[in-house]
């Protein structure tokens, strides 16, 4: 459930770069064509009728009938498909919302920017963390700091993002006063800092998967030839660690935070929910509690659409980055 | 061709012996089977009721009476404990069942045919996995009702993919034996090279899958109660068991902290099962 | 068979997994200066092993259980597989550069003029010296000479060479085996020279030793060996590899 792998398939040594990018579009293209069916779909393969949560059980027929109509529930379903569509390409949302009335384009636009620097602060931290950690690791193979940092992925795998968040409330927010229980701060000083707790219960969930795929990835890399060449050439080791193994360490972990970036998304909705941040999280949140499904929709598409972006980029960029496809055209 | 009776008792011995030789399956075993056990015998273990309130003594530190104190209605949080550990490990286990099925069957199907099966297998987990995990479950959960059928629902719906992934990989470097090839133009038909000599191979990877997924699922669930659409209370839930707690951190901070390191303690002994079971596979 | 002054001993090594799997044992041989040795046998018989005892380098997980490693001067080695001894991410010159500086405590500087000249040398295109280059941009054999040109920007007494034609194409296998015979009479260095083809072994190698199963079953003096083999793995060996029509006595052995 936790570990995704890949949206695109990694660029293999034979194949042609040309293809491979056609490929890989032509795949990003088809998968966001199926997550915009699957968000129309989302609230009418589940069971229930979605005018009725939003109106309560005890509603009358014909409010039920007015809200079907004003949703455009009453047409026939491909009528409300290309609507949807339609919609989405013309005002790039998926319509008003049922709670705020504004549409959910803005709703979400006004909502994203905290949320996505919280993504940020939490992904620069948890590669910087576990950088380190795996290095540590690696170069002790199976001596007493390697064990240790092994365990860590053990622990922490049955810890609920949330309680991990409360925890840290509780020691630096309560008990020793460092950090503001909730909320986010004004100014950019103040924002940062009030999102630094936040940033670490996300950078937490993320810090496990990242060490154990980047210590194997530096074994890997300390077990190659070529590190051995270095070492017959007499090149002392800190060199060999930091201009070469951490160097050839750096586009899987690229590659990495790309496979995790979902995860990571997840993880922030729910940590802003316990922080009290209003970013997106808040939002999806609210929007239940107020059964506001086109913005419930519009997040959904918002985010996974980034998802498949974010990964066909990063794939992009770790193919440009890697001299061994200059070569070939 | 008789397998005596010697020769099942020296690789019955085998079994356990290498079981031994794992610490790491024999601790996290032995760490699950106590909590099935505390659970199974939950009212035996308590003299309290889940839910008996006690108003008289609400939000009382740990004693003697109390092991672990009460909450802001009096309840005995032992007590709580014990009993949310029946209903979120019934259905951690109970909600895996049909994903793990299911997962396994597509995956196969998708990586011994390939083709258009498994473009179109592939497509629809690409679909999913664009959804960041905590998204779609909540949205599910949501949409198709709080409580215990919404969380069934949510991962008949979402559960398979990781399964689906890892067989289909599996089972594509499976087809590509030279044997497979030799045994389909001979007419074995795939319906059994697939049961017979695929399942087999895809199933001990899943297993090890299947018990950090079910870490996954158990804090899916309990992130679901925290938020207020997994569990509906009064039914004892760990999930909100924290969010209730919460309120009360800075005078009663082991009420959320308590039920959390349930949680930790069933990712461990679930953690340390598979990374045992993988190992003890591994060596084979 | 003891070379006289040598500048590299082993005696009795033994070399064993941490678990105690036994992988080389007992395993003599001395060397002179310039001189060089063969080491042959299948793989998996302890030849690259005993090699990288040589250079102190052993893999992960393999341990030095028995017997001494005698050498007063440097050695340095030449792989296998020559795309995978580069780093990747590091443009050849100035891998090349890298070495130099290090070893010879020169300049900056001074280091790239020496690797351009070290180039020259090993006879590597000239464009390399305005454009660097990544390995994956370059032949397997030009990146078995920039490999070459790292092992000699050590300046070694002995040079280790681990099958240093097998990953290479047949027409770049000649190739590599006269610029390494070039270049040890031009410098002088002594060579021990793993691999598994008798071929080459007897034409570089004026002693031959044959590795099976971590021991040495067979030593002599190369043409004498191959002519008149004692042990049945030798007789085996060339058997196996060298198919000419008047080695094929006695039918179909």
């Amino acid at each position: 459930m936790i570990k995704s792998n890949s949206l695109f398939k990694k660029i293999a040594d034979n194949d042609s770069p040309r293809r491979w990018l056609v490929l890989a579009l032509i795949r990003a293209a088809a998968v966001i064509t199926c997550v915009v069916a699957a968000v129309f779909f989302l609230i009418r393969i589940v069971p229930g009728d979605p005018a009725k949560m939003i109106l309560g059980e005890h509603s009358t027929p014909e409010a039920i009938q007015a809200l079907h109509h004003s949703l455009g529930l009453d047409l026939p379903l491909w009528e409300q498909f290309t609507r949807f569509v339609q919609n989405l390409f013309t005002h790039g949302d998926t319509g008003a919302s049922i709670a705020w009335g504004t549409s959910t384009r803005e709703l979400i636009a006004e909502r994203a920017p905290v949320t996505l620097l919280l993504i940020v602060m939490a992904s620069v931290l948890a590669i910087l963390v576990a950088l380190v950690l795996a290095t540590l690791a690696a170069t002790n193979k199976d001596r007493l700091l390697d064990h240790l940092i092994r365990i860590f992925p053990t622990i922490t795998l049955g810890m609920p993002v949330f309680w991990v968040g409360l925890l840290l409330i509780l020691f630096f927010s309560v008990r020793l006063g460092w950090f503001p229980v909730g909320g986010v701060g004004e100014g950019v000083a103040g924002t940062l800092y009030s999102l630094t707790l936040p940033a670490i219960t996300v950078a937490f969930s993320q810090i496990p998967t990242l060490v154990r795929s980047l210590r194997a990835q530096m074994l890997e890399v300390l077990e190659s030839d070529f590190v051995v060449t270095l070492k017959a050439a007499g090149i002392p080791n800190r060199v060999i660690l930091t201009k070469h193994v951490l160097r050839n360490s750096a586009l899987p972990t690229l590659m990495l935070l790309g496979v995790n970036i979902s995860y990571l998304i997840g993880g922030t909705l729910v940590v802003e929910q316990v922080f009290g941040i209003k970013g997106i999280g808040s939002l999806l949140f609210s929007a239940i509690s107020k059964r506001d499904f086109p913005v419930i929709q519009g997040i959904a598409l918002y985010c996974a659409i980034s998802v498949v972006i974010i990964s066909l980029l990063i794939e992009i960029s770790s193919w440009l980055l890697d001299p061994r496809t200059k070569g070939k055209q | 061709m008789n397998t005596t009776l010697l020769d099942l008792q020296q690789e019955n011995q085998g079994v356990l012996k290498r079981i031994l030789n794992t610490p790491s399956l024999l601790v996290g075993s032995i760490m699950f089977l106590l909590l099935i056990g505390v659970a199974v015998f939950a009212p035996f273990i308590t003299p309290f009721e889940p839910s008996e309130q006690n108003l008289y003594a609400i939000l009382q530190p740990p004693s003697s009476e109390h092991w672990l104190g009460t909450d802001q209605l009096g309840r005995d949080l032992f007590t709580r404990l014990i009993y949310a550990a029946r209903t979120d490990l019934k259905i951690m286990v109970l909600a895996e069942i049909i994903p793990f099925c299911t997962g396994i069957f597509l995956g196969m199907l998708a990586g011994y045919y390939g083709k258009w099966v498994d473009t179109v297998i592939s497509l629809v987990t690409d679909t999913f996995i664009a959804f960041p995990f905590y998204l779609i479950v909540i949205i599910v959960a949501f949409a198709s009702g709080a409580g215990q059928k919404g969380i069934y629902i949510t991962f008949i719906l979402v559960g398979w993919i990781v399964f689906a992934r890892v067989t289909r990989g599996l089972s594509a470097s499976f087809r590509k034996q030279e044997w497979v090839a030799s045994a389909q133009t001979m007419g074995i038909p795939g319906v059994k090279i697939i049961l017979r000599h695929l399942l087999p191979n895809v199933l001990p990877q899943a297993v090890v899958v299947l018990m950090t997924d079910m870490v996954g699922l158990l804090v899916a669930i309990v992130t679901l109660g925290y938020l207020g659409i997994g569990i509906a209370p009064p039914t004892p839930d760990w999930g909100t068991m924290i969010s209730d707690g919460q309120s009360f951190i800075t005078t009663a901070w082991w009420l959320s902290a308590v039920p959390g390191i349930a949680v930790v303690y069933t990712g461990i002994a679930l953690s340390l099962v598979g990374d045992g079971l993988a190992d003890l596979w591994r060596r084979k | 068979m003891m070379a006289t002054n040598p500048i590299l001993e082993i005696e009795n090594l033994s070399l064993a997994t941490s678990a105690g799997k036994s992988l080389v044992t007992n395993v003599n041989f001395s060397l002179g200066k310039g001189e060089s040795l063969g080491l042959v046998g299948e793989s998996g018989s302890g030849k690259s092993l005993t090699l990288r005892s040589i250079l102190g380098l052993l893999p992960r997980g393999v341990e030095q259980v028995g017997g001494a490693i005698r050498s007063d001067v440097r050695s340095a080695m030449i792989f296998q597989d020559p795309r995978g001894a580069l780093d990747p991410l590091c443009p050849v010159v100035r891998q090349l550069a890298e070495v130099v500086y290090y070893r010879q405590n020169v300049s900056r500087k001074a280091s790239r003029t020496i690797a351009l000249e070290l180039l020259e040398m090993l006879g590597l295109p000239d464009s390399l010296k305005q454009k660097d280059r990544y390995p994956s941009q370059l032949s397997g054999g030009q990146c078995q000479r920039i490999v070459i040109a790292m092992a000699l920007a050590c300046k070694p007494g002995i040079l280790l060479c681990d099958e240093p034609t097998t990953a290479l194409d047949v027409t770049v296998q000649k190739q590599i085996i006269d610029t390494i015979t070039r270049l040890q009479q031009e410098l002088g260095f002594a060579m021990v020279f793993v691999t598994h083809n008798l071929a080459i072994a007897s034409t570089m190698c004026s002693t031959l030793c044959v590795m099976k199963e971590g021991q040495i079953v067979e030593r002599g003096e190369s043409l004498s060996l191959l002519q008149n083999p004692q042990h049945s793995y030798t007789q085996m060996l060339i058997h196996s590899v060298l198919p000419l029509p008047e080695l094929e006595r006695g039918a179909g052995v």
